[in-house]
């Protein structure tokens, strides 16, 4: 079982197709999800302390926006648990009322740079891109379980 | 700064969505109910979402998948259900990020087309999808979005 990082880090699709052909999706719940259950300072919704943009230090520079640095220490950790990763790059979602261009910019970079196995894919348009898209991923996953 | 005192401590929360003509969200929550020992379910327009420990929480998403597997998706969520920092019952309007679903549930068809043929068809026979990082002179779905762009 392959840890394999995807981005859009919230993506659906990815992290289903990730599970159901037998590894781990990394994506942003499961770093969430650490925050929201652990005990400390009340910083609601996503419970993101004063803590957190000093721990992003380690993947940006300190002149970079907070937002940015504190967004990485929920993503910088999990590239860097990463054994692949599935990148889709048409991803409009990933910019919006959570999400930060300068961010995304940030962590494809780090994703390029790290000597793992990548996928990199747009969304389907249609049903014939929708099989290419499945099967892209269907062999890059099982070509993953083979590697191991 | 007031002190936070989590709960739901080591359980895990997950999505199930269903694009099927054939399944609906009350079907899946039925059976959710009857094969669940000690879970949260609940029922949304989408699917469900199920809170619990993960063991039992994969059992039964594994129970789940197996009616209509092309058509059920699962993915992970870092809040339990009805919490009130993300329920639209206590903030009004869509909860955070569920734009991004909807975005995705609107490419769901075509994801399941794609596995209904993979399970008649080896993926090695399938020919590549475009590479994105190689830069077309003008798609069409992008001419469209500036033409629209233009015209709202």
């Amino acid at each position: 079982m392959v840890k394999v990082f995807i981005y859009p880090a919230t993506s659906l699709i990815l992290s289903d197709m990730v599970a159901r052909f037998g590894h781990t999706p990394l994506s942003s719940a499961i770093a969430i999800r650490e925050r929201i259950q652990t005990a400390g300072l009340e910083s609601p919704p996503l419970q993101i302390t004063p803590e957190e943009p000093k721990k992003g230090l380690k993947w940006a520079a300190v002149e970079v926006p907070a937002g940015v640095r504190g967004r990485m220490s929920l993503y910088g950790p999990m590239i860097e648990a990463a054994e692949a990763a599935i990148i889709i790059n048409d991803a409009d979602l990933a910019f919006g009322c959570m999400g930060c261009a300068r961010t995304n910019e940030l962590i494809k970079f780090l994703v390029h740079q790290k000597d793992i196995p990548k996928l990199e894919l747009n969304y389907p348009k249609n049903e014939d891109e929708g099989v290419k898209f499945v099967a892209a991923i269907k062999r890059f996953l099982t070509g993953l379980g083979a590697a191991k | 700064m007031t002190g936070y005192t989590p709960t739901h401590v080591g359980s895990v929360t997950k999505y199930v969505m269903v694009e099927s003509f054939e399944i609906t969200p009350a079907d899946l929550a039925s059976r959710g109910y009857e094969i669940s020992k000690g879970v949260m379910i609940k029922e949304t327009c989408f699917g469900l979402v199920i809170n619990g420990k993960e063991e039992e929480v994969d059992r039964i998403v594994a129970e789940l998948r197996k009616i209509d597997p092309d058509h059920i998706f699962v993915k992970d969520r870092g809040f339990p259900p009805g919490d009130a920092r993300r329920c639209r019952a206590n903030l009004g309007g869509a909860r955070p990020g569920y734009n991004g679903l909807e975005f995705e549930m609107s490419i769901l068809p075509y994801i399941s087309h794609g596995l209904e043929v993979l399970d008649k068809k080896d993926e090695k026979s399938v020919p590549p999808p475009e590479d994105p990082l190689e830069h077309p002179l003008l798609d069409i779905h992008k001419l469209k979005k500036l033409i629209d762009a233009q015209e709202s």
